[in-house]
C-alpha cells in the first residue's frame, strides 16, 4: 500500500495551480485534505503522475457569509473549520447537522468541504446536503470561473461536471429563509461511516427540497416521499440489500420530510 | 503488605503513551532492505512462467525471489503441533488428521488469493512495491472451493490433489444413550448455527526483519511474534541452524489475538533473503496483506440438538459440526478439539453426541483468534438453549440455572479427554454463583422504560467455561542487581497484555520488594534459554508461577548469604520493600542489594564457592489446564423498521480465580469483549464463490470502534485454582467467548413475539430486516 512515484507541487494562488493542471502532458490530481486521494493512491486505485496541493493557496482559505448572506466555503476549509463557526450552526443547521456525520474528528479535522463534492462519494453527506441547501459550486479553469448548481454537478459515482483542468475554488449555500425546517437522517453500519442510506431535508416556506442519497449513483432531489421507491437505484453489496436502502430510504425520507416540517412551524 | 490484588498502573503505558513504544516497522537496520510480495490473484491456479526481467531491471531491485528458486533451499512447512495426537485423544475420539505442508513460496499451485508467489527485495518498499507491478505471472485458474460445506461434497474441486477428498481432519465421540435421551424426551430443539469467519485484526500488522551478525555470522531476527523461542527453534530447523546462532526478538508488539503465534511463509521468508543477500532484510505486513493473508478465525457450522424433559433440564445433546480450515491445515486439532471439549461448558449433561468434519478450501488459512474454538462452541450450544428455553416458554436464565453444575460437584469430571491428553476437570468455580450475580446487574426494567413498539428491547444470555493455561512449560529467571533492581526475564513476551506489571506483582511479592523495583525483560530468546510465548490464555498460569518460583528461590539464596552477613540465623530474617531485616533487631538491616553485591567477584571478601550473582531459574511446568468461567448478558435495543442493534449495556461475571490486577483484568475482559460484539454485529470476512475476498479494508471489513461501545458492569468472583501455587486461572481470551451468543439471544429475544430465530451473525442492519421479513412471511401462510 505505497503510492507509485509522483510529482507533487504545492502552489500559491489559484492561477498557479490551473497553469499545473493546464498541462495536458501531465495526468494531475487535486489533492485537498487527502482524507479520500490518499488512500486510493495507496491501493494505486488511483495513480496520477502529479498532485497539486491546494495547501498553500491562502486565497482559497475562508469561511464567509457573502453580501447576498450566502455562506461561502473556499476550497481549503476543512470540514472541521466549518463544524467550528457558530454563525454555520446557527444559520445552517442542516448543514452543520450533517457534516458531524462525516467519520471521526481525525478525518474531518483534514477532509475539505469542496474536496467531499468534488469526490461525490454518493454515500456521502456533502453532495446530499449541497442539493438540499440549493448550493452553488464555483470552478476555476483555463477559461475562467463558472457557476453549477448542484443539480447540475453531480453526474455518478465519483463523477462530477468538472472539465479537465478545472478546479473547486468555492462552494455556496444559500441562507435557509427564515421560517425554514430541516432534518438529517442516516443509518450506517458504525458511528461515522458512509450512509447506508440517508436522506437530507429542507422545508422553507417556498418549497420542499428532499434529498435521498446512498440509494443511487448520486444524490437525488425529490419532492415527495411518495417519489422514494420508484426513484432509487440503490446498490446491493455487503453492507446492506438493494431492498434494504429502498425500504429505509421510504422511511427515512418520511420521517425527515415530518420533522423538518415540525421545526419550521415551530 | 501484598502487592497481588493490587490495581497498580501499568508501568508500561508511560513510553506507550508518549509515543515512544517501538515496534516492528520502528526498527533501523543499516542499510536493510525491504520486500513486499506478488500474491496470489486466484484462489486456486496453476503457476505457469514467471518472467521477473522488468522488475530485476528497476533499479534499486536487488533480487526477485520464486518458489522454484525456494523450493531446492527450503522445505515445505509443517508444524509438530498439526500432527501430535495424544493416545488418550486418540482413543476417546479415534480423530483422522492429514496435513499437507505449505511451501514458504508454491513453485506448482496457488490455493488461496494473497498467498504469496514472488518475493521482490529493493532498496525501499516503495520501489519493491513498484517491481512487483512489473512481475508476469502466467496463473491458468482451476476451480476453486470456498465453503466447507461445498468442499466435503462428493466431487468438489480438491484443494490438494493428492488426496482423494477435501476433509482434513474428523473425529467423534460418544458419552451416555444418545439415541435413548433422544427418544425419552418432552422437548427436543434442533437448529443449524454459524460462527462466520473473522479477522483478528490487531493494530500492528505482522512484520519481520532479519539480518547477519558481521562479527560472528549470527542470524538476528525480529518479528511481530506470539512466541519468539518457537519461532527460533522452527528457523533453526527449517534453515539448518543451530539455534544458539539465531537469535529472535519481538520489540514492542501491537496486539496479536493469535494471528502472530503461527510460523508464516514470510517468517522463514525474510530470514532466508537475508542470509542469501548478506544484508538486512525488513517486511512491514500492510493492512490489505494483513487481511488477505494473515490467519483468520471462526467459520464452523454447528447442527446442534437438544434433548430435554419438561422442565427444561437437559438430556442429551448431539452437535455435528463442520469448519474450514482454509487452504492448509496449519494446527491440525487444536481448534476443533476446543471446541469439543468447551460445547457443554458449565452444563451437567448426562448424554453428548459430537462429531466434527475439517475441511480445507480456497480460501487463507484459519488459525486461533480469541477463544479459538470456544466462541464457535458456545454460539451454537447457547443458541439452542435459547431456543430450549423459548420452546417451553421459559426464562432462558432460569432453563440455564437448571442445568448448571453445582460448586458441590467440583472438582467436576466431564467424561471428556482434553486435548493435552489428561481427563477434563473442572477444577473449581460457583457457576450458578456466577450467573445470580450477573442476572443481579442486568436491570432490564431501566431499559424497558425507553422501549416501544418500534424500538425493542431485549436481553441475552451467554455462559462459557474456559480451559486455560496450557503447559508445556514456561521459563523465568530472576536476578537482584547490586543496585537493588529485580530483573525478572521471561519467556511469555507480551503484545499489550501488561506482562511488565503483572509480572513484576508477582516477583515483588515473592521477594518482598516494591514493584517499582521489578523490571520485567521478554520478547527475546537470549532472555531465557527456552521459552514457549503468550498465547491460550497461559501467561499468568504458567509465566506467573515459574516467576513467582524463580523469586522465592532467589529469595531463599538472599536470606541465606545474608544470615551470614548479619550474624543471624535464616530463620529470622524478613524482607520488605526490598530490605532484609533480623526480627528483634531493628538495627540489624541490610538492602537486597547489598547481597547481590557481595556475592560479585570483585568483591575480595565473598565467600569461597559461592555463586557470582543472586539469581534463579524456574521452569513451570503446569498439569492439567484450570478452568475460568464467566456470564455474560447483553441488553440491546433493536430500531424494528431500520434493523438497526444497539448494545445498550454488557454484564460479566467473571472467575478468573485469584486476580493480580484488577484494572488489567477488566481491561483484558472488555477489551475481548469489544471484538465479540465486532463479531456480533460488524466484522465479517467474505468471500466470493470465486474465492475472491471482498472484505479487504477496514471500510468493508468493520471493525467496532469506542463508539460502538456499551455501557460495561463487571463482577468478579474469585475461586482460587486449586491447581497451581499461585491461584490464578487465564483471562486473555474469555471476553471474546460470550459476546456472539449474548447479543444474538438478546436479538431473538427483543424480537421473539415475531418468532425471529438468529442463525448466524454479524447482525447488521440489513440481516435483522431480512430476519423479520423471514419470520413475517413464516408466519403468514
Ligand atoms: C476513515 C474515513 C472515514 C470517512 N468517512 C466519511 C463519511 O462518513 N462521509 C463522507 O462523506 N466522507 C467520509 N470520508 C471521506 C472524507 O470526507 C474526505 O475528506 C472527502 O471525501 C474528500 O475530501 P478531501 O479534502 O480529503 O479530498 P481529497 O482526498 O484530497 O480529494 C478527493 C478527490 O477530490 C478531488 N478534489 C479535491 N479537492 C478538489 C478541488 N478543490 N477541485 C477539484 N477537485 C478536487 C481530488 O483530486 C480527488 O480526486 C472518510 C474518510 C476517511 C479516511
Amino acid at each position: 500500500m505505497k503510492p507509485a512515484a509522483f510529482d507533487y507541487h504545492a502552489p500559491e494562488s489559484v492561477d498557479e495551480a490551473l497553469e499545473l493542471l493546464a498541462d495536458e502532458a501531465v495526468e494531475s490530481r487535486v489533492l485537498a485534505g487527502g482524507q479520500s486521494l490518499v488512500p486510493m493512491m495507496n491501493f494505486r486505485l488511483a495513480v496520477p503522475e502529479a498532485l497539486v496541493d491546494l495547501r498553500r493557496i491562502e486565497e482559497l482559505r475562508y469561511l464567509r457569509i457573502g453580501a447576498d448572506g450566502a455562506l461561502e466555503v473556499g476550497a481549503r476549509t476543512t470540514q472541521a473549520e466549518l463544524l467550528r463557526d457558530p454563525a454555520v450552526t446557527t444559520g445552517w443547521p442542516l448543514l452543520h447537522d450533517g457534516v458531524t456525520h462525516i467519520g471521526h474528528p481525525q478525518v474531518r479535522s483534514r477532509g475539505t468541504v469542496c474536496g467531499s463534492l468534488a469526490h461525490h462519494d454518493p454515500h456521502g453527506e456533502l453532495p446530499a446536503l449541497a442539493l438540499a441547501l440549493g448550493a452553488t459550486i464555483t470552478v476555476a479553469g483555463p477559461a475562467g470561473r463558472r457557476q453549477i448548481a448542484a443539480e447540475d454537478f453531480f453526474v455518478s459515482f465519483y463523477e462530477v461536471a468538472l472539465e479537465p483542468g478545472e478546479l473547486v475554488v468555492e462552494a455556496r449555500f444559500p441562507a435557509p429563509p427564515a421560517g425554514s425546517g430541516w432534518s438529517f437522517r442516516e443509518i450506517a453500519r458504525r458511528h461515522g461511516d458512509f450512509a447506508l442510506v440517508g436522506v437530507a431535508c429542507l422545508v422553507t416556506p417556498a418549497q420542499t427540497r428532499l434529498v435521498v442519497f446512498g440509494a443511487a449513483e448520486r444524490p437525488l432531489l425529490l419532492a415527495d416521499p411518495s417519489e422514494v421507491a420508484a426513484a432509487v437505484r440503490p446498490l446491493d453489496d455487503l453492507h446492506a440489500s438493494a431492498e434494504y436502502r429502498r425500504q429505509v430510504a421510504v422511511l427515512l425520507a418520511g420521517e425527515a420530510l415530518a420533522e423538518a416540517r415540525e421545526r419550521a412551524d415551530g | 503488605m501484598s502487592t497481588i490484588g493490587v490495581s497498580v498502573p501499568r508501568v508500561e503505558d508511560e513510553r506507550l503513551l508518549r509515543g515512544e513504544g517501538r515496534f516492528l516497522d520502528d526498527l533501523r537496520l543499516e542499510g536493510a532492505l525491504e520486500v513486499a510480495f506478488l500474491r496470489s490473484p486466484h484462489a486456486h491456479a496453476k503457476i505457469g512462467a514467471i518472467d521477473a526481467a522488468a522488475a530485476l531491471a528497476l533499479p534499486g531491485v536487488v533480487a526477485v525471489i520464486d518458489g522454484r528458486e525456494t523450493a531446492a533451499a527450503l522445505e515445505p512447512m509443517v508444524f509438530d503441533i498439526a500432527k501430535i495426537v495424544p493416545e488418550t485423544v486418540r482413543e476417546a475420539t479415534a480423530p483422522q488428521v492429514r496435513v499437507h505442508p505449505m511451501p514458504a513460496l508454491p513453485a506448482e499451485r496457488v490455493t488461496y488469493v494473497g498467498q504469496p508467489v514472488v518475493m521482490v527485495v529493493a532498496e525501499s518498499r516503495y520501489l519493491a512495491e513498484d517491481a512487483v507491478d512489473l512481475v508476469a505471472v502466467e496463473f491458468e485458474p482451476l476451480p476453486a472451493v470456498v465453503d466447507a460445506e461445498r468442499a466435503l461434497e462428493p466431487g468438489a474441486p480438491l484443494v490438494e490433489p493428492d488426496w482423494e477428498d477435501n476433509e482434513a481432519i474428523s473425529f467423534s465421540f460418544e458419552r451416555g444413550d444418545v439415541d435413548a435421551a433422544f427418544a425419552a424426551a418432552a422437548v427436543v430443539v434442533e437448529e443449524s448455527f454459524r460462527s462466520h469467519r473473522q479477522h483478528p485484526s490487531p493494530i500492528e500488522t505482522r512484520g519481520v526483519a532479519a539480518g547477519v551478525d558481521p562479527q560472528d555470522g549470527s542470524l538476528a531476527v525480529w518479528s511481530s511474534t506470539q512466541t519468539p523461542h518457537l519461532l527460533q527453534d522452527f528457523l533453526a530447523r527449517w534453515l539448518h541452524r543451530d539455534p544458539e546462532r539465531i537469535r529472535v526478538r519481538a520489540p514492542d508488539v501491537g496486539g496479536a489475538f493469535g494471528v502472530k503465534h503461527s510460523c508464516y511463509p514470510e517468517d522463514l521468508l525474510i530470514p532466508f533473503a537475508a542470509l542469501r543477500l548478506g544484508r538486512a532484510v525488513k517486511w512491514a505486513e500492510d493492512r490489505a496483506e494483513h487481511l488477505a493473508a494473515a490467519t483468520q478465525g471462526r467459520d464452523q457450522l454447528h447442527r446442534i440438538a437438544i434433548a430435554a424433559d419438561s422442565e427444561g433440564r437437559i438430556l442429551a445433546v448431539r452437535d455435528s459440526a463442520v469448519m474450514n480450515a482454509g487452504a492448509f491445515n496449519l494446527l491440525g486439532l487444536v481448534v476443533p478439539y476446543n471446541t469439543f471439549t468447551h460445547l457443554l461448558g458449565p452444563y451437567d449433561v448426562g448424554a453428548l453426541g459430537f462429531e466434527m468434519r475439517v475441511a480445507v478450501t480456497n480460501t487463507v488459512p484459519t488459525a486461533p483468534y480469541r477463544g479459538a474454538g470456544r466462541p464457535e462452541a458456545v454460539f451454537a450450544i447457547e443458541r439452542a438453549i435459547d431456543r430450549l428455553a423459548r420452546q417451553l416458554g421459559a426464562d432462558p436464565a432460569d432453563v440455564r440455572a437448571r442445568n448448571l453444575i453445582g460448586p458441590e460437584q467440583m472438582p467436576y469430571e466431564t467424561g471428556i479427554v482434553y486435548r493435552d491428553g489428561s481427563d477434563q476437570v473442572y477444577d473449581s468455580g460457583d457457576y450458578p454463583e456466577l450467573l445470580r450475580r450477573a442476572c443481579e446487574l442486568v436491570q432490564r426494567e431501566r431499559f424497558e422504560a425507553t422501549a416501544s413498539e418500534r424500538r425493542r428491547i431485549g436481553v441475552g444470555y451467554a455462559i462459557y467455561t474456559e480451559g486455560t493455561g496450557v503447559g508445556p512449560f514456561e521459563t523465568a529467571r530472576v536476578r537482584i542487581e547490586p543496585s537493588g533492581t529485580v530483573k525478572v526475564f521471561t519467556g511469555a513476551s507480551s503484545q499489550g497484555q501488561g506482562h511488565r506489571t503483572t509480572l513484576a506483582q508477582v516477583a515483588a511479592e515473592a521477594l518482598g520488594v516494591a514493584v517499582g523495583d521489578v523490571e520485567v525483560v521478554g520478547g527475546d530468546s537470549a532472555a531465557v534459554p527456552s521459552g514457549f510465548g503468550t498465547l491460550a490464555s497461559r501467561t499468568l498460569v504458567v509465566a506467573g508461577n515459574a516467576v513467582s518460583e524463580a523469586a522465592a528461590a532467589v529469595r531463599a539464596q538472599a536470606l541465606e548469604v545474608a544470615a551470614g552477613m548479619l550474624a543471624a540465623a535464616a530463620y529470622e530474617l524478613e524482607v520488605e520493600d526490598g530490605v532484609i531485616s533480623v526480627r528483634g533487631r531493628p538495627d540489624a538491616t541490610l538492602p537486597l542489594g547489598a547481597v547481590a553485591g557481595f556475592l560479585t567477584p570483585f568483591n575480595p571478601a565473598r565467600p569461597r564457592g559461592a555463586p557470582p550473582e543472586l539469581a534463579a531459574e524456574s521452569v513451570y511446568r503446569p498439569g492439567p489446564v484450570t478452568w475460568a468461567a464467566g456470564v455474560h448478558v447483553a441488553v440491546v435495543a433493536v430500531d424494528l423498521p431500520t434493523g438497526v442493534v444497539e448494545v445498550l449495556r454488557f454484564v460479566i461475571a467473571h472467575d478468573c480465580g485469584r486476580v493480580v490486577n484488577p484494572a488489567i483484568a477488566d481491561g483484558q475482559i472488555v477489551g475481548g469483549v469489544m471484538q465479540g460484539i465486532g463479531g456480533a454485529l460488524h466484522e465479517e470476512i467474505v468471500y466470493d464463490e470465486s474465492g475472491q475476498l471482498r472484505s479487504g479494508n477496514f471500510m468493508d471489513y468493520m471493525l467496532p470502534t469506542a463508539g460502538e461501545a456499551p455501557e460495561f458492569e463487571l463482577v468478579h468472583l474469585d475461586t482460587p485454582s486449586p491447581l497451581n501455587p499461585l491461584g490464578v486461572k487465564g483471562l486473555g481470551e474469555g471476553g471474546a467467548i460470550g459476546p456472539p451468543a449474548a447479543i444474538a439471544g438478546a436479538v431473538e429475544d427483543a424480537l421473539a413475539d415475531l418468532g425471529v430465530v438468529v442463525h448466524r451473525g454479524p447482525l447488521g442492519p440489513s440481516r435483522v430486516r431480512d430476519l423479520i421479513a423471514s419470520a413475517a412471511s413464516a408466519a403468514s401462510p
